[in-house]
């Protein structure tokens, strides 16, 4: 009768039991995250749309020799990385203003205030990029609330395209990625500045202290390895901008700047049905960014001692 | 008593700071504001921008129109059960898993646990997935919204971390009383859960309420569109579709009062992203110390 007794080494009934629950949820995470990998061998083949792979021509490096040796292909290119490399260092660069708008908003004696701005400051985090361009459509379209007023007031004959203009295309995007994200980027800063102890505070303003020596000496040293962690996060996803937000706003007129690597991908892949090439970006795309999780890992490891993932 | 003092600088440094927060706030909510008081206005005033501060010569004709429009409702629907079902399915997936990856009588249990988490960290790429959903049928199917998202790896990490900070004796006392794990898990890890799994509900509702890429790649069949992918097609589109509910309504005696409120371009994209947006601005603040916590339990564990 001890045979389901778990003993130190064997795994009781129970415990193949519970694989077994669990199993179904393996398959899933099969199918969905490690099977698709094997499509990974579209980039070798000459794949056109209905045809099965085995029907398709084998041609190796073709592909990835093809992305610089074409010359309009890699100039092409160039532009995309060039895009990419823009929106992710302003998005690095700007990485700090979350943090000081939290060390600011600390600053804040009302609580009231304090929780109105904080509550509201997130709510476009929460909307999706469809309904942020609907919104910017709605302020900056030629009928817009922008050109409506700025003709009333006589500052403008003809409406300004905003929108549909190659024009300040980074700026305009980093912005937008600002107004959606910074308060709910504060929310995990004000958490820890909660946490600091007060009596530090005080202390501080024994000594004389004032409160930019608070905010520079006690505020932000406690703020800084969160900052850490998510700037090595935003390194490693350095070619990770994702398609939504350049997506929604691509247009005629912006696609030379606006196309990041993920957009590229979607529109040769999926609208242009360039299967191969498209599989290969992302094969490349996918080397890099794991290399640089792997870098920012050891540099994280080697500075601060643990890793972040 | 004597008020602190307070000094210019002082005054300066708080003046400053309440009015770039009070600006930066405005920023946030005004163009919600602005959409939804354009909605309910004279929509020739609407679409000149006129309408800025206040709402003028109120009604409720477009959201009455708007339901008239072709595919709204289906994508209302669509919307809606993807919410609903895909919630469910990834709550209670990552509730039994997070519940039995910290089980330790499992077998292969780390070796499950890597497998996992492991895939937040690689992804196929676009395309691979695309003929993968292909191959297994998923395309133009309303699954696609729900079976990919079903295991959810930060998810599972923290129902994981949240059961192992639950004391032991808690089941240790069912498994004496002849639970078996099931049991344990659906009588009374599940109740003990609630706080985590609420936040992880609302963010995967919101998740899915917002998703937009998935039905723009998988999807081609309109009457599995969403209410996000609408609103992007009638915001590229906004101008033929006034023309359509002209010609729709055009049958009856045209007098002044719908003259005025005949549906323009504007009013039609502004109302549809009004409905879009209302459920979320209605759902954020009364649950907002869910996500709160979400993002504070997922920040210890990065």
């Amino acid at each position: 009768m001890q045979k389901n007794v778990p003993t130190g080494k064997r795994p009781s009934k129970e415990g193949y039991l519970m694989f077994l629950t669990v199993l179904p949820f393996l398959i899933l995470s099969f199918i969905f995250s490690y099977f698709p990998l094997s499509g990974w061998i579209f980039a070798f083949f000459d794949y056109r749309a209905p045809l099965k792979l085995s029907q398709c021509e084998f041609v190796g490096f073709k592909w990835f020799v093809a992305l610089f040796a074409n010359k309009t292909q890699l100039s092409q290119l160039w532009q995309v990385m060039k895009n990419t490399f823009a929106m992710s260092s302003l998005g690095i660069l700007t990485s700090v203003i979350p943090m000081f708008f939290a060390i600011f908003l600390n600053e804040i004696r009302n609580k009231r205030f304090k929780a109105v701005v904080q509550t509201l400051t997130t709510i476009p985090n929460f909307i999706s990029w469809v309904l942020v361009y609907s919104v910017a459509f709605s302020l900056f379209a030629e009928s817009g609330l922008f050109n409506s007023l700025l003709q009333q007031y006589g500052l403008i004959t003809a409406p300004i395209k905003f929108l549909d203009s190659d024009k300040h295309t980074y700026l305009s995007m980093l912005l937008w990625s600002q107004w959606k994200n910074v308060g709910w980027g504060a929310i995990m800063y004000l958490a820890a500045v909660a946490g600091i102890d007060q009596e530090l505070y005080d202390a501080a303003k024994v000594d004389g202290a004032g409160r930019f020596a608070l905010m520079r000496h006690i505020t932000l040293p406690a703020l800084l390895p969160t900052y850490f962690v998510l700037l090595m996060l935003s390194v490693a996803n350095f070619l990770n901008n994702g398609m939504d937000q350049y997506f929604v706003f691509q247009n005629a007129f912006n696609k030379n700047h606006i196309q990041v690597l993920d957009l590229y991908v979607y529109n040769i892949g999926i609208s242009g049905n360039s299967i191969s090439i498209a599989t290969a970006i992302s094969m490349l795309k996918s080397l890099v960014s794991i290399s640089l999780l792997c870098v920012v890992n050891f540099l994280s490891k080697k500075t601060r001692g643990e890793a972040i993932f | 008593m004597k008020k602190k003092r307070i000094s210019g600088s002082d005054l300066l440094f708080h003046t400053g700071n309440y009015l770039f927060f009070t600006i930066f706030t405005i920023l946030c909510v005004y163009p919600f504001y602005y959409i939804l008081i354009n909605t309910i206005s004279d929509n020739t005033m609407s679409a000149n921008g006129l309408i800025r501060f206040l709402p003028a010569h109120i009604h409720l004709d477009n959201y009455r129109q708007i339901l008239k429009l072709d595919g709204l409702i289906s994508a209302a629907a669509v919307t809606l059960g993807r919410t609903v079902i895909g919630t469910i399915c990834t709550v209670l997936a990552s509730a039994f898993l997070g519940f039995m990856l910290s089980q330790e009588k499992m077998w292969k249990r780390k070796f499950c646990y890597r497998f996992f988490v492991a895939t937040m960290y690689f992804n196929a790429g676009l395309i691979p997935l695309y003929l993968t959903m292909k191959n297994l049928h998923l395309l133009n199917n309303f699954l696609v919204y729900i079976v990919p998202a079903i295991v959810q790896p930060f998810n599972i990490i923290l129902v994981k971390t949240y059961t192992e900070s639950i004391p032991k004796s808690l089941q240790e006392a069912a498994e004496i009383d002849g639970a078996g794990f099931l049991k344990i898990f659906w009588k009374i890890m599940l109740p003990v859960s609630k706080p985590i799994l609420a936040t992880i509900a609302i963010f995967s509702a919101v998740g899915q309420w917002n998703s937009f890429q998935d039905t723009l790649i998988y999807v081609t069949n309109k009457e599995l569109f969403t209410l996000q992918y609408l609103l992007y097609t009638y915001i590229n589109q906004a101008n033929s579709l006034a023309t359509m509910i002209k010609n729709n309504t055009s049958g009856t005696s045209l007098n002044m009062a719908s003259l005025m409120n005949q549906q323009t371009p504007t009013s039609i994209r502004m109302t549809v992203t009004a409905v879009v947006v209302i459920p979320i601005l209605l759902v954020y603040p009364m649950f907002q110390k869910y996500f709160v916590k979400g993002i504070m339990i997922g920040s210890v564990k990065g």
